[in-house]
């Protein structure tokens, strides 16, 4: 019943609703009535991103009239308590223009429930709320939880969901589960977490929000790779040389300790953002788009891949130390608050990955993540083979570099081809040069924020863009070699705070040939 | 910035256009379109420039607006004004007021100012020709955008779109009504799944985007459908339900009603018309459902 329910127009055996068309590409789709309810309201990623988005999309006219939004959490809250929460972090966050008129309708739906995470009777309250709005505002019965809490609370909420029934949908209703990262921190405790969650929701319930993939630069790639004729033909190893995946913070970890101490930088970007960004740019081309296909493509690409032996060659890690940021002077990890004045935690990972097929053999990957590095930058650079034979004399392309094609994540989101061109003057001389997409001239200068995007897409039971358990796992297959390695051999090496990274990072490229792109 | 060309040619007009890019730098973004307005007079000039000028902001183009100028000026000439920054949108903005004898050969004046490659969009506020697409304007044009609410006419138009439908037509009256459509199909999503039976289509006599709308409903269901003066409202009525969407004729909340479930309410302002423009650019191949939908206005029994 539940996977039938994402196809909303054909839920009943026969019926299709006559106002649909597939050629009617004007018409939004709206979600049915349903209620998000949110768990860990005052995290910051409800308040920053999972608020506005929804707000957003209220404003975008893409809610559904019956739409009711809950808050389940310990502190002792009013409706009116919880709804300041939201309106203030709408205020605040929102994209688009704050409109009196949809706030007012989205506070009309807004309930809070005062409950702990293994209170039966906040559950119990929690389930009478949802069937009241079901009456009141006719939210149908439809439920999205999601789950912005540590992962090792997942267990209790998904067991008290259970024992409340919030968990099984009567026929023709939907329940649905959204978390968020970590997915676990390494295989064995991600395939528990997945065991918890699907022990109460079947896999197609469960929506794991990685919110790289709502972003459209990512969607991106497969419409570059898969519309065009222009990239396919050199999508291989007969031209690409090497793959450099980068996702930079300029931000510290100033009050994160908690959460990211013994996490490091591996876990908390490779596994998830980084893995998936490479299974999009390195996915033979599924068959059609339908969310099954594309997933069978992610699975099969990240089952060839693993890291690069010998690790202590392949791989770097390092830890921010003092430095400038840009004009500002920051601490060292070390000395931030909630950090070990010991702590082996790295700020910096770069790993190199290899593909087994066809496509890919001896092209490496390398993906490299770090906190307080030059800028905020997240890219995916294809750096070609140079040409085999060059009619030129060397001092004519002493500054010729490699051809580069360059997915722009964010900031700036775009795409850079880089290749020689003349220098203008009397003599034959070649130098590197830019051309430039840019999204933000090209198209709609407020494309939705990716959050926004996915919780549609989850209210309308839409799967594609979710990883599935088993990319989850396969992710950690790959990751877990160098973690184990690391945990095993020496610490991480210190670079200064605004850097590209550490000195060790510069070498494991050397070693291979290479160098990094500075972003 | 308002630069002002009398009397001058359209050489000199691109010359300008260029001139002016160098000197400001960064205005060569890259557009995807270019948009040709087409008036008949100063009427709507200002509104329509605005309303471009937002649309722009989504997709970045080059506007051109066409309209006479002294049309019984004995020598056929040229006045441009060319807009950049922040008179402007995301691309540029070209007045061009043809005198004379030069009207009568628009589209000669609108072609240099094409942007290379990219699709051209027509749009009459105001007043549309008979046949937008055998229009010397409109046959430069991939997209053919007519405004049925601003004609003298409003119904007499809209029914008019039938006849001159070339794929690449849409009306204004159409976007103004995208979510109304979206709203009553994500109704019928739900149970009962129940056929309509019958509909009724009430609002304001002179508002075209209701004839439309009754126009699509009478496509799609088996059944009547009845297009009334009055309140605003559309009802879709079934054997066990009634599914009603209202709103107060200027107000901006509607309400969704249906038989023994609770009311919901739901932000739904009219839309501007350059909130349609915007949405009628963002697709330029044919709307079948479109003219679908205009080809049910002759079924729609009118009370």
């Amino acid at each position: 019943m539940e996977k039938k329910s994402s196809e909303t127009s054909a839920s009943a055996s026969g019926w299709s609703n006559p106002l649909r068309d597939k050629r009617d590409k004007r018409m939004p789709r709206i979600p049915g009535p349903c209620a998000v309810v949110i768990f860990g309201v005052t995290g910051d990623l409800a308040r920053k991103k999972l608020m506005p988005a929804i707000y957003d999309l209220a404003n975008r006219g893409l809610l559904p009239a019956n739409f009711a939004l809950v808050g389940f959490g310990r502190r002792e809250w009013s409706d009116e308590d919880f709804g300041k929460l939201v309106g203030d972090s709408v205020r605040e966050h929102a994209r688009t223009q704050f409109s009196q008129e949809v706030w007012d309708r989205l506070a009309e739906g807004i309930r809070f429930v005062q409950g702990t995470f293994d209170d039966e009777k906040g559950f119990q309250r929690l389930a009478e709320t949802l069937e009241k709005l079901d009456a009141e505002r006719g939210t149908g019965g439809n439920h999205a939880f999601y789950l912005s809490i540590p992962p090792n609370a997942f267990q209790t909420v998904c067991e008290e969901l259970q024992k409340s029934g919030l968990a099984r949908p009567q026929q023709g209703r939907w329940s649905r589960v959204v978390i968020e990262k970590p997915f676990g921190h390494d295989l064995a405790s991600a395939q528990e977490l997945n065991n918890t969650v699907n022990s109460v929701f079947p896999e197609e319930s469960v929506f794991r929000i990685d919110h790289y993939l709502g972003k459209e630069t990512v969607q991106n790639i497969l419409a570059l790779r898969f519309a065009n004729n222009l990239y396919e033909p050199i999508w291989n190893n007969n031209y690409v040389d090497s793959v450099q995946i980068t996702m930079a913070e300029d931000i510290g970890l100033g009050g994160r300790g908690g959460y990211y101490d013994g996490v490091g930088a591996a876990r908390d970007v490779i596994q998830n953002h980084l893995i998936q960004l490479m299974a999009l740019t390195a996915m033979e081309e599924p068959v059609n788009f339908s969310p099954h296909e594309l997933q069978a493509e992610k699975i099969k690409v990240l089952s060839a891949t693993r890291p690069m032996q010998p690790l202590d060659e392949t791989t770097s890690r390092g830890q921010y130390s003092a430095g400038w940021q840009g004009s500002e002077k920051v601490p060292g990890l070390l000395e931030e608050e909630g950090f070990s004045k010991d702590s082996k935690t790295e700020t910096y990972a770069a790993i190199a990955l290899e593909i087994d097929t066809r496509r890919w053999a001896g092209v490496p990957f390398f993906l490299r993540t770090g906190k307080r590095l030059g800028r905020r930058v997240t890219e995916i650079a294809l750096l070609f083979k140079k040409a085999p034979h060059l009619p030129f004399d060397t001092t004519m392309t002493e500054e010729l570099g490699k051809n580069a094609l360059v997915i722009r994540v964010q900031p700036d989101e775009g795409i850079t081809l880089r290749f020689g061109s003349k220098v203008p003057g009397s003599q034959m001389e070649v130098r590197d040069v830019n051309m430039d997409f840019s999204y933000g001239s090209a198209f709609a200068e407020d494309s939705p924020e990716a959050y926004e995007r996915l919780i549609l897409d989850m209210l309308l039971g839409e799967p594609s863009l979710f990883p599935v358990n088993r990319e989850v796992e396969y992710s950690w297959e790959i990751l877990d070699p160098v973690l184990d390695h690391w945990a095993e051999h020496g610490k991480p090496d210190a670079y200064e705070s605004g850097t590209w990274g550490p000195e060790s990072a510069v070498e494991m490229m050397r070693r291979m040939g290479r160098e990094w792109r500075r972003p | 910035m308002i630069v002002n060309l009398p009397a001058t040619t359209t050489n000199d007009v691109n010359k300008k256009i260029t001139g002016l890019r160098e000197e400001g730098g960064a205005l060569t973004l890259s557009r995807v379109l270019t948009l040709v307005i087409a008036l008949d007079g100063e009427d709507g000039l200002e509104d329509s420039i605005e309303a471009a000028n937002f649309a722009s902001r989504e997709h970045p183009c080059r506007v051109i607006v066409v309209l006479p100028g002294d049309r019984k000026a004995k020598e056929p000439t040229l006045d441009a004004e060319i807009r950049v920054g922040a008179d402007a949108g995301a691309g540029e903005v070209v007045v061009l007021r043809l005198n004379g004898e030069l009207y009568e050969h628009a589209n000669s004046v609108v072609l240099p100012f094409l942007l290379p490659d990219t699709p051209v969009v027509a749009w009459w506020p105001v007043d549309a020709p008979a046949v937008p697409a055998q229009d010397p304007l409109g046959q430069l044009a991939i997209r053919r955008i007519t405004d049925a609410t601003n004609s003298s006419d409003p119904l007499a138009a809209i029914k008019s779109r039938l006849k001159s439908y070339t794929a690449g037509d849409t009306d204004l009256a159409w976007s103004r009504i995208t979510y109304w459509r979206a709203l009553l199909a994500s109704a019928l999503d739900q149970a009962p799944f129940e056929p309509v039976t019958s509909a009724l289509v009430s609002g304001l006599k002179d508002e075209p985007a209701l004839d439309v709308l009754a126009g699509w409903l009478a496509s799609r269901i088996d059944g009547k459908v009845h297009r009334a003066v009055g309140d605003l409202k559309v009802e879709l009525h079934r054997a066990s339900e009634t599914v009603t969407l209202s709103r107060p004729q200027t107000g901006v909340t509607a309400t969704l009603t249906r038989t023994s479930r609770p009311e919901a309410l739901i932000p739904l302002a009219r839309r501007d018309a350059k909130e349609c423009l915007a949405e009628d650019m963002r697709r330029l191949d044919a709307d079948e459902i479109y003219f679908e939908a205009l080809a049910g206005i002759d079924k729609v029994q009118y009370t």
